[in-house]
């Protein structure tokens, strides 16, 4: 058994474990030790600026995804077989489309001379071009539908394993269709919620491409701070250490998690 | 100082590679070095008007290579002791921070004389000019069918020029475009105020729809019509000027800016990497340039050379009464600790 799994440890250990010890060592590490890298994070502004701004970002991204991916796991979960295949396809789909272009198809429909704004003003309920992107708004609506698949498919996923005829008991002893949704349903697709949620969130605390193309240069996520930090500032200290707080957030998020629910589910889409 | 071109550098290197094996093969590998530019339509536009005929001239094979940033890895190749690059094309601040860190060879100018002969303004210790862009005010002609913004004034005057605007979201040359607009004349600029020249981008900060990070994202901005005015790189502006959009630019008060050729500390080929940059800033070579490209060469004696037909001349950056025109930054000043501490304050600037 461990000589079949050693050739995946060991990539797990070379570009993982590696990388990621080489990283931690740089934060901390500089002609002798210094915790400089990480008083900095911690005290100034730009930094907590930046990690609140990601924070909210990623709480919105996470709220809009369950709204708009519930309904659509629910609708799978009561169609048939068929059309439930359709469905999941139609989510998947743009999964396989590069992030760089769909950040792009983003730009074209919201910007001011785009899509979405020549549509209002030709129907004249607007007069003059809303901003929508080059902004917080942008992002989100971008990163909303990138991660939306990761929604979708851990609800569908626990959908799939609510027994149909319970709802069948609920409404035999009377409940309405919307109390045995309430009292039945919904509480036995929570686990899918949470799985879904902490995919939708932690991702997106790493989100990079949307909001260096679609944040107008305002829009700062933590991500983009390792990347100037490294680039324009040439810290690598800097940019470790930033990478190695938002790893130890993922990782104290899990954690939380795993109190709730089993991590193979969250990870495992069980 | 990140690139300023970065697409299709497939091309270039596809090119690259083949014009390699070609020469490798005429010049019988005998003396070669690696050269390192920004890839794209620009290190394309190099290879025919500078390095194959250098190669040619010199019997020598250049490898090239191709880097949109090339700094970190000037770091880390010269921290590893035995780097693999000999020249490195990249924004003139890098061959001079490099060469108080250490990371890049002095230069001796006896063997250089192409170098020697030109302007002490345009080469430091460590390095030579090689091509001239320009950070130039552009704008819609859309917008502005006459009467357009000419100055950095004009850019921060929203009221006579109302509009959407874009600046690049760095400090280099943004600082200097800002003092500008506050009054400081083009040849007066350093060492820059930086305390002032932040006060007056807080007063156009709320004016600013995008902080544009790439050179792409600046055309881009202009062509689709997003912003009508903005800062922009003359190349870039030109560029999307030719696929029809009516947009224009003015070098009045543009921001000279330069890339230079530099030799990695330890180089594994010095003497020739040496030979090669005497060659390379020849001024016929660096006439060639602007025959493929909307960069203007790095020696001013190219326009001394009839090479360039003086229509073509007037449209580039370094053209001596263009220049005149625009301020020449000071790499020397951004590389000093004032400068090195104004771009570090650019991040809290964006983000307050």
């Amino acid at each position: 058994m461990l000589a079949l799994v050693s050739p995946a440890l060991l990539v797990i250990l070379l570009l993982i474990v590696l990388p990621v010890g080489w990283l931690a060592w740089q934060s901390i590490y500089h002609d002798g030790f210094t915790l400089e890298n990480y008083r900095r994070v911690f005290t100034e502004d730009i930094y907590w600026r930046s990690f609140a701004l990601t924070f909210e970002i990623s709480l919105a991204v996470t709220v809009i995804a369950l709204l708009l991916g519930y309904p659509v796991a629910y609708l799978a979960n009561s169609v048939p077989r068929g059309w439930s295949i359709l469905i999941l396809s139609l989510v998947v789909l743009p999964f396989w489309t590069s992030v760089l272009v769909r950040a792009y198809a983003w730009l074209a429909l919201l910007q001011r001379t785009g899509v979405i704004n020549q549509f209002l003003r030709y129907l004249e309920v607007i007069s003059e071009p809303l901003a929508l992107v080059h902004n917080t708004f942008g992002t989100v609506v971008a990163t909303v539908h990138i991660l939306l698949p990761f929604m979708v498919l851990p609800l569908y996923a626990t959908m799939q394993k609510i027994p149909g005829d319970l709802m069948q008991a609920g409404a035999s002893l009377g409940a309405s269709p919307s109390l045995t949704f309430v009292r039945v349903f919904l509480p036995l697709s929570l686990p899918g919620v949470l799985a879904g949620c902490t995919m939708v969130f932690v991702l997106c605390l790493g989100f990079y491409i949307t909001p260096e193309l679609l944040g107008g240069g305002r829009t700062v996520m933590v991500s983009m701070l390792v990347s100037r930090n490294v680039e324009l500032y040439n810290q690598f200290g800097a940019a470790s250490a930033v990478a190695v707080v938002l790893l130890l957030s993922v990782l104290v998020i899990f954690f939380v998690v795993s109190r709730f629910i089993s991590l193979d589910r969250v990870l495992g889409q069980r | 100082m990140t690139a300023k071109r970065n697409s299709g550098f497939c091309y270039a290197l596809l090119g690259a590679s083949i014009s390699a094996i070609a020469l490798g093969t005429a010049a019988n590998a005998a003396e070669q070095i690696t050269f390192v530019s920004q890839g794209g339509a620009y290190q394309q536009a190099q290879t025919v008007a500078i390095l194959d005929p250098s190669a040619k001239k010199l019997g020598i094979t250049i490898n090239q290579d191709s880097i949109p940033d090339a700094w970190p890895a000037i770091k880390t190749q010269v921290g590893s002791g035995k780097p693999i690059w000999d020249v490195v094309d990249t924004p003139t601040g890098y061959c001079l921070r490099g060469g108080e860190q250490g990371l890049i060879e002095k230069l001796d100018f006896s063997k250089i004389p192409n170098a020697a002969a030109m302007p002490e303004a345009y080469r430091s210790p460590y390095s030579v000019s090689y091509e001239f862009y320009s950070s130039v005010l552009a704008y819609s002609q859309k917008t502005f069918p006459k009467d357009a913004p000419n100055s950095w004034v004009d850019f921060w005057d929203v009221k006579k020029f109302p509009g959407r605007r874009a600046l690049r979201n760095h400090p280099i040359a943004t600082l200097e475009a800002a003092l500008m607009a506050d009054g400081v004349a083009p040849d007066k600029l350093y060492p820059l105020d930086v305390d002032r020249a932040f006060k007056k981008l807080e007063e156009i900060k709320p004016h600013i729809t995008v902080w544009w990070t790439s050179g792409a994202q600046s055309a881009q901005l202009l062509n689709d019509g997003e912003v009508d005015m903005e800062m922009a790189w003359n190349g870039r502006v030109s560029a999307v000027a030719k696929e029809g959009a009516k947009v224009s630019f003015t070098y009045n008060q543009g921001i000279l800016q330069s890339t230079s050729l530099c030799i990695l500390k330890g180089a594994p080929n010095l003497g020739t990497a040496v030979k090669f940059i005497n060659e390379a800033v020849d001024p016929v070579h660096q006439a060639n340039l602007p025959l493929n490209i909307d960069y203007g060469p790095g020696n001013p004696r190219a326009f001394e050379t009839n090479v360039i037909k003086p229509e073509r001349a007037a449209q580039l950056p370094s053209e001596p009464a263009n220049a005149a025109k625009q301020a020449l930054m000071s790499y020397a000043w951004w590389s000093s600790p004032a400068g090195e501490a104004a771009e570090k304050r650019w991040a809290s600037f964006m983000q307050k």
